[in-house]
């Protein structure tokens, strides 16, 4: 009877534990894409998610991480196609394009206009809440490797670390909500 | 609350959010609501539309809570109590 018990307490000790490291009240969003609008999406997700009392982590790969290159900082040793990539794709969140309507730099020059008429903060002044904020942006090691990007030239960030696709399933296991952008 | 109950409220910090967009009202109403004890009230001014769904919302979450809207003008004023 003893013995019936205990195991039976043993086993709820299990299950209260895996329950206890399961989903908390975390976001993680994978944030894939380079383009204004929808790094924008992900940047006031992310802050607001902040304000439900969420701990939020970014995993930033492939086009997105173009956007975190800080265009003050230029690093020497790149081999001729990391050059190459570096000079096609965006250098920080200042330059990203729109997915639509882009038309030349026009269609986005004419919504950042009513962005500030209207009070939605820009690209860069979002990454700055989401850093004073504590949101984490993880950068997916791969992609910075593929295009030849190197942390020295990444934005000063409070929370920023270089991983790979094993710290944002670790992060997304945890999470009560999962995003890709 | 009544609308007339809130006019008449001594809120015990307001915050102005008007002329932010999203999600500016809730994250000034974060940090606001910080910066109170316990049972206090909280006023946010927002010219924001979604604000009005978006505090309530937020309140519920963060179980403060929701006392009403009062529309003005140009912009509405929201009232919670402090969890």
């Amino acid at each position: 009877m003893d013995m019936e018990f205990e195991k039976q307490l043993e086993e709820l000790k299990k299950k209260v534990g895996k329950l206890e490291k399961g989903r908390k009240d975390k976001m993680t969003l994978v944030v894939f894409s380079g383009e204004l609008d929808k790094l924008m999406a992900a940047m006031i997700i992310a802050t607001g998610a902040t304000a439900m009392d969420m701990e939020v982590k970014l995993f930033f790969t492939f086009w997105a991480t173009a956007a975190l290159r800080d265009p003050k900082k230029s690093v020497k040793g790149k081999t001729f196609m990391s050059k190459m990539f570096g000079f096609m794709l965006p250098k920080g969140a200042k330059k990203v394009k729109l997915s639509n309507m882009n038309m030349g730099g026009m269609g986005k020059a004419m919504l950042e206009g009513l962005m500030k008429k209207k009070g939605v903060k820009s690209l860069p002044e979002l990454f700055q809440a989401a850093g004073e904020l504590g949101v984490e942006i993880n950068v997916c090691e791969m992609s910075m490797d593929l295009m030849g990007f190197k942390k020295e030239e990444l934005i000063d960030y409070p929370k920023l670390n270089i991983c790979g696709v094993g710290t944002f399933l670790s992060d997304a296991e945890e999470s009560k909500i999962q995003l890709f952008i | 609350m009544t609308t007339e109950e809130l006019k008449n409220l001594k809120a015990n910090q307001t915050v102005d959010a008007r002329g932010t967009a999203c999600p500016g009202p809730l994250l000034a109403a974060k940090k606001a609501v910080g910066d109170i004890e316990s049972g206090e009230i909280l006023e946010i001014l927002s010219s924001d539309e979604g604000t009005k769904h978006d505090i309530p919302k937020w309140c519920e979450k963060m179980e403060h809570e929701f006392l009403g809207i009062v529309e003005e003008d140009s912009y509405s004023r929201l009232f919670l109590k402090k969890a």
